[in-house]
């Protein structure tokens, strides 16, 4: 039994142990779940995360979805930990593999050693050459003969779950009260049914081929319960706590599960979410509310972005606020709608016409999700401008637990501003902040204003006077300026000088930050630098790297036509530094940490 | 709503006007600001309530032209904007303009999109059957052979029928009317003006440069016929029976094929809930059954139903 750590990992305090008891205990484990996606594995792996985050443990998720319209292969992988945990993990150490594609495509992705309990009503091939241990289950008869009558097999899933709940140890109560809440509102048969698979998996004598059972630690720290939810929830929340009351998109994966929430929940709030006819009406309608006086926000995704390139220029034009969202995916074009991809970066900063500076943000994980939605509604207002939030598909769906944020301190209460405006009244003052009169405002001296997508005087009245527009030009562009004056240099982690710098965005912040761990423990002085201000950036990021032999900007996109991704490309054009090197990829999934850590040392070997 | 007690000072052309129109001398479309002027005016709307929102082109320009709230957008997508406007504020007298290139063109699937959704607001366009602004190409309404930059030859493609396009899209309100019959416009946009939901007003509007004399068949004064339609007056008269139901629907598509000029008037008036008050009730609903919650409590349980 090799549970431990795989030997490209240092972190020897992670090596399981076994008690008196002959329980193997367990630090952190990663268990993938395979199967269809109508299996149901996404809803028993949400389970297995919350209940982490209700037992002080951490947790990151990981999953594919099929871009088909209905079934096809899907996995869930779920990584516990009673450590820190970062990445959705490299290699699993448990796989429950539903059908035969599902064991096929996945007894790969086991570590040495690990364990692999399977379908034996469904698997029929299993792998001779592997050291894997080989665990058979009838999943699909047991179920069905758990749940009796015409059910079929629908409930697998939840035999499943009582299988790991018996094998790890788990909390049943906890989880029965879980599946409460999740079925509890459907019907009475949908609760007994599934309740009645749980406790068949639960009961299944697994101890008679498997003579090992697990306890995975607690966290040390018992706290509060954490918050366990994915990255759009996240997002949505941030949001709604940050003013934003009004909005308008169009549907497309994976952005769409955001605009579903804040049609359910905006009316709690007394506002709307319009579902527009297309994307170019879903960022006008926006920009509505916004001009109305609201803090409005639209999101897509990068096809979407595409098509709400004009109305974003006139946003920045008009100086209008909005709150602009793209999930980002694998492009271009329709792509690969379910993939993650980085690919979006330079549509963010230069995608519109014209001379268009705007501001793009982009969170680093699930929590950040919600803050950099209260951060986004902040500048929009402050400096009436687009701000740009790019995450991802990967951020999207992973469910992460951290803990509730102060919500006190953080809600906005928006509040329409119609104090009626005197004669000096100026939207545009060539020396101070731009500030609208929303509709609604008695204008003193009578002259009510026009927004324009013409260049303007400080009135907002037309005109196309050479010298006005170079001013107005230098105007828009110095106000991002002004703000990426205010942002602090980002923290390091790990060595704050050294060999190594890598540098990231998005959502790859904690598997680089566990590859820089592992660096660190084979004797390398490596640091992680994580910009969530991409556009502008932080000043004097220079000074940072300046501390390194060598930086690599490690991205999920392209490295391009000239060898570096949309990132890398951007600091070394400001900073003309050929130390800075690029680390690309664009296979749609996600780093694994010891590809970040062999491809960075490559790169680093290169300079 | 005037900030003291006072009775407001009443709304008057004057007030309303602004930039002088940049259209070219004899531009159908000047007759269209008077017109708006003046039923503005017998309406007494506040006057930090109206907002006028056009796209681009010659009549697009429109809201420099009105002293107002106004928003002059980008090319086909005022009515989205406007919708935004109408949909977040029910306390303004939300307008859109603009003409067939905007709107029927460029922006037309936004036009049936705000019609099907009955959004409350004012849509005036101003049809000249030509793209003005760029120097005479074809638009979506030039009939068939007229010569353009793009169609030198002729123009090829059907041209469209707004008025069976806006009946189709579930306009509440549909009517037509020639800008050089100041009284008939004025009484149409004061009823359009009146109706909740989305009503809409087409105005034959003559591009005295890019297409001369197009609109003559319409107006007495060139020899044309200025057909107004017979509204019925519901009185059981045997001539009642003849005139025109504003609510019935095949009916209007009847009157929007006649041989062109056509009928001038109301084609379609309904009783539609609009979506403002749609989306409202829903608010309401919602609000009542959870009770008077502060956002941080309404984040805070959110939050806990997901420990």
């Amino acid at each position: 039994m090799s549970l431990s750590a795989t030997s490209d990992s240092p972190e020897t305090s992670k090596r399981p142990s076994v008690n008196s008891e002959g329980v193997t205990e367990l630090q952190n484990a990663v268990i993938r779940f395979a199967g269809n996606s109508q299996d149901g594995i996404q809803t028993i792996g949400g389970f297995l995360a919350r209940l982490a985050g209700r037992s002080a443990r951490e947790v990151m998720t990981y999953m594919t979805i099929p871009s088909t319209i209905s079934g096809g292969p899907s996995i869930f992988q779920v990584h516990l930990g009673s450590g820190e945990v970062l990445s959705a993990g490299d290699d699993s150490d448990f796989l429950f593999a539903f059908y035969q594609h599902s064991y096929d495509d996945h007894i790969g992705s086991l570590r040495p050693g690990g364990i692999c309990l399977y379908d034996s009503d469904q698997v029929e091939t299993i792998r001779t050459d592997t050291d894997a241990i080989h665990v058979a289950v009838p999943i699909t008869s047991a179920t069905v003969e758990s749940i009796g009558g015409s059910a079929r097999d629908r409930g697998k899933n939840l035999f499943v779950l009582g299988m790991v709940a018996a094998l790890f140890k788990l909390n049943k109560e906890k989880i029965a009260s879980l599946i409460e809440r999740q079925f509890g509102r459907k019907n009475e048969d949908v609760l007994r049914n599934a309740m009645l698979a749980f406790d068949a998996g639960f009961a299944y004598p697994i101890g008679n081929v498997l003579s090992l059972e697990f306890d995975l630690k607690k966290g040390k720290v018992q706290g509060e319960d954490k918050v366990t939810t994915d990255g759009n929830t996240a997002l949505t929340l941030g949001l709604l706590a940050g003013g934003v009351r009004y909005g308008a998109a169009y549907p497309i994966t994976p952005w769409s599960t955001i605009m579903e929430q804040l049609r359910v929940e905006l009316p709690k709030y007394g506002g709307l979410f319009v579902q527009a006819e297309d994307e170019l009406a879903a960022v006008s309608m926006a920009l509505g509310f916004a001009y109305a006086g609201h803090t409005a926000v639209t999101g897509s995704s990068g096809p979407g972005l595409s098509l709400k390139m004009e109305a974003l220029s006139y946003a920045t034009m008009a100086e209008l606020p909005l709150v602009v969202i793209n999930v980002q995916r694998g492009g271009p074009s329709t792509g690969l709608p379910t993939s993650v991809e980085q690919s979006d970066l330079m549509q963010a900063i230069y995608g519109s016409h014209g001379d268009c500076p705007r501001i793009v943000l982009a969170p680093k994980n699930v929590a950040d999700c919600f803050y950099i939605a209260v951060e986004a509604c902040q500048l929009a207002r402050k400096y009436s401008c687009p701000v740009f939030i790019l995450t991802d598909m990967a951020l999207a769906s992973r469910i992460e637990a951290f803990a509730q944020p102060d919500l006190a301190t953080l809600v906005h209460e928006p509040a329409l501003d119609q104090a009626t405006r005197g004669e000096e009244f100026k939207p545009y003052p060539l020396d101070g902040e731009t500030r609208h009169a929303p509709p609604g405002t008695v204008m003193q001296g009578g002259k009510y204003p026009v927004v324009t997508g013409l260049e303007h005087d400080e009135w907002g009245h037309p005109s196309a006077s050479p010298v006005l527009h170079a001013k107005m030009t230098a105007r828009r562009r110095d106000k991002i300026k002004a703000f990426g004056a205010t942002l602090p240099l980002p923290e390091i982690f790990g060595d704050d000088a050294g060999e190594i710098l890598v540098v990231g965005w998005g959502s790859t912040w904690g598997p680089i930050r566990e590859a820089v761990d592992r660096m660190r423990a084979a004797g390398r002085k490596a640091g992680a630098m994580h910009l969530r201000h991409i556009n502008p950036m932080p000043n004097r990021l220079d000074t940072i790297f300046a501390r390194y032999q060598s930086v690599v900007v490690v991205e999920m996109n392209d490295e391009g036509i000239y060898g570096y991704g949309q990132l890398a490309t951007l600091l070394r054009s400001r900073y003309c530094d050929p130390k800075i090197r690029s680390v690309c990829k664009t296979d749609g999934l996600n780093y694994k940490v010891r590809d970040i850590v062999s491809r960075v040392e490559a790169a680093a070997a290169e300079a | 709503m005037s900030a003291t007690a006072e009775t407001p000072k009443p709304l008057t052309k004057k007030d309303l006007t602004a930039d002088h129109p940049t259209w070219c001398p004899g531009c159908g479309d000047f007759a269209v600001l008077a017109s708006f002027f003046k039923v503005l005016e017998k309406l007494q709307i506040p006057h930090e309530k109206i907002c006028t929102i056009a796209g681009i082109g010659c009549s697009s320009r429109f809201p420099y032209f009105v002293n107002g709230h106004g928003v002059h957008f980008i090319h086909g997508r005022a009515l989205p904007l406007a919708t935004g406007v109408s949909l977040s504020r029910p306390d303004l007298h939300v307008f859109a303009f603009g003409g067939d290139g905007d709107g029927y063109s460029i922006g037309g699937n936004h036009l049936d999109h705000a019609a099907r959704k009955n959004v409350n607001l004012t849509y005036i366009v101003m049809d000249n059957f030509v793209y003005g602004l760029t120097k005479k190409q074809t638009s979506p309404t030039s009939p068939k052979g007229f010569k353009s930059k793009t169609d030198p030859t002729g123009a090829i493609d059907q041209p469209i029928n707004p008025m069976k396009k806006l009946v189709y899209g579930g306009a509440s309100f549909v009517a037509r009317t020639h800008a050089v019959q100041v009284k008939h416009m004025m009484e149409v946009f004061e009823r359009a003006i009146l109706h909740p939901g989305f009503s809409v007003v087409e105005v034959l509007s003559e591009c005295v440069v890019f297409y001369p004399g197009i609109f003559d068949d319409g107006n007495p004064r060139k020899g044309g016929q200025f057909d107004v339609i017979e509204e019925k007056k519901w009185d059981n008269s045997p001539e009642d029976a003849d005139r025109h139901d504003v609510s019935d629907e095949n009916a209007a598509y009847r009157l929007a094929s006649l041989q062109y000029p056509g009928k001038f008037g109301v084609f379609y008036e309904t009783d539609r809930p609009t979506k403002n008050q749609l989306e409202q009730n829903m608010i309401d609903a919602t609000r009542e059954k959870q009770g008077a919650v502060s956002t941080v409590d309404l984040l805070s349980s959110r939050f806990a139903s997901m420990k």
